[in-house]
């Protein structure tokens, strides 16, 4: 468990970012993983009352903020209708519903850990995230280029799911409910062309892209896969193939 | 740190570490039945709620409960009690280290959920974790519970609907007699 000297409940982002700045210092999401590591936290940066706990719907976008929960994000009624229950089945595996009241989108996506479920669904989604950089500058950075970026002391302030009429289906094979997934399969298509981004390789996830299924199982095979206690990489090759294979066949049942 | 927190309908104002769990604020508050099972955020033995939500109180820290209303099993006795009866008839009590955090769970889902099916039932309570019984028993017991408060809800529902019947009745045959 970490150990925290001060506690900082940001009044605004310029705040947050200034107390972020120094090393030692931390912005808290869920907690959910932060407290499974060791170490000395200068001062904890809470967002929580910068009003970052909210889904916005557009005209053009999902504008999820970074405090939103998994369980906001699963729950929400125009994600639901517009991805097709894909966003519900990213994340109703994860834990329980106390954790998912708990654990939130900026938490899961600053981590850019293998294990996540909702980076791998974003990924194959045409997402942004927004990143708070200092003096009211914004910047939004596509998810892709994010997922490689090492973490700097930017605010993670939401992620931007733009409505660009991709359709996607989401997989996820676990060795027991609840637990980590061993292979996580996001499917996408916009007009003829396809994008699977494949999580828990066990590292973090990567996206391909096809004009047609077959092509994108061979692609997403040939991604760099690693053995852990969970499953070994010829498996999990095997799985990223049945995967795709029934995300896509979803897709075309719609 | 300084934090107000309304602990069961009750404003409590305390000095605490910044890196104190809500787990451990709600047992120094008395509130024993929050107990830690897992520690790593799995089992779900710690639920409690935080403005209603069901949330694992080990993975919550005690100053983000600031300003907020937390619920344990303490706060919720009756309910507790009448659902814990069926769990204990239906052999869901066995060592009964869970139930707490079950039961938690067990009644934010009744005022989350409509009718949820036997699979919804099992995705909300996933992340409670029960060594003993395998959890038919405890399935059993919500379905027992569930129908049990479905009817008596009946029952108030139709109340109404006897007096309304009566009344009309009696009003008809004053109505008569003045004619």
């Amino acid at each position: 468990m970490i150990t925290i000297q001060k506690y900082l409940k940001a009044a605004s982002l310029e705040e947050a970012w200034n107390a972020n700045q120094k090393r030692p210092n931390r912005v808290l999401g869920g907690m959910g993983w932060m407290k499974m590591s060791s170490g000395n936290v200068s001062t904890a940066i809470d967002l929580s009352g910068l009003g970052l706990d909210q889904i916005e719907e557009t005209d053009d976008a999902f504008i999820i903020g970074a405090m939103v929960t998994l369980r906001q994000f699963e729950t929400h009624e125009g994600l639901e209708q517009y991805f097709h229950g894909a966003v519900r089945e990213s994340v109703r595996h994860i834990v329980g519903v106390q954790f998912r009241n708990c654990a939130t989108i900026g938490g899961s996506v600053w981590l850019r850990a293998g294990f996540s479920d909702p980076l791998t669904l974003l990924l194959a989604l045409d997402c942004t995230v927004e990143l708070y950089q200092g003096g009211d500058q914004t910047v939004q950075v596509p998810i892709a280029e994010f997922c490689h970026m090492k973490p700097d002391n930017s605010i993670l302030t939401a992620v931007h799911i733009h409505k660009t009429g991709r359709q996607a289906a989401y997989q996820s094979f676990r060795n027991t409910e609840t637990d980590f997934p061993v292979r996580a399969v996001a499917v996408s298509r916009l007009d003829s062309s396809y994008c699977a981004a494949v999580g828990a390789r066990p590292t973090r996830a990567m996206a391909v892209t096809a004009e047609q299924v077959d092509q994108l199982i061979e692609k997403a095979q040939a991604l760099p896969y690693g053995d852990n206690l969970r499953a070994s990489a010829e498996y999990r090759t095997m799985l990223a193939g049945v995967l795709i294979r029934r995300a896509a066949e979803e897709l075309e049942r719609r | 740190m300084e934090i107000k927190v309304k602990l069961n309908g009750k404003w409590i104002v305390d000095n605490i570490d910044p890196d104190m769990l809500l787990l451990d604020f709600c047992r120094a508050h008395y509130c024993k039945s929050v107990k830690r099972g897992c520690e790593t955020s799995n089992c779900g033995l710690c639920t409690v709620w935080l403005d209603g939500k069901p949330v694992l109180s080990c993975n919550v820290l005690a100053a983000r409960a600031d300003g907020h209303e937390v619920t344990t099993l303490e706060g919720l006795q009756e309910e507790a009690k009448e659902f814990g009866m069926f769990l204990a008839r239906e052999g869901g009590e066995q060592c009964g280290f869970c139930n707490p955090g079950f039961i938690m769970n067990v009644l934010a889902m009744k005022r989350e959920l409509d009718n949820p099916t036997d699979e919804e039932i099992l995705e909300y309570l996933a992340g409670n974790l029960c060594r003993c019984s395998g959890y038919a028993s405890h399935m059993r017991a919500i379905h027992k519970w569930l129908d049990s408060k479905k009817e008596a809800a009946q029952r108030e529902d139709h109340i109404p609907e006897n007096r309304e019947k009566m009344l009309a009745h009696r009003l008809s045959k004053r109505t008569q007699k003045h004619w």
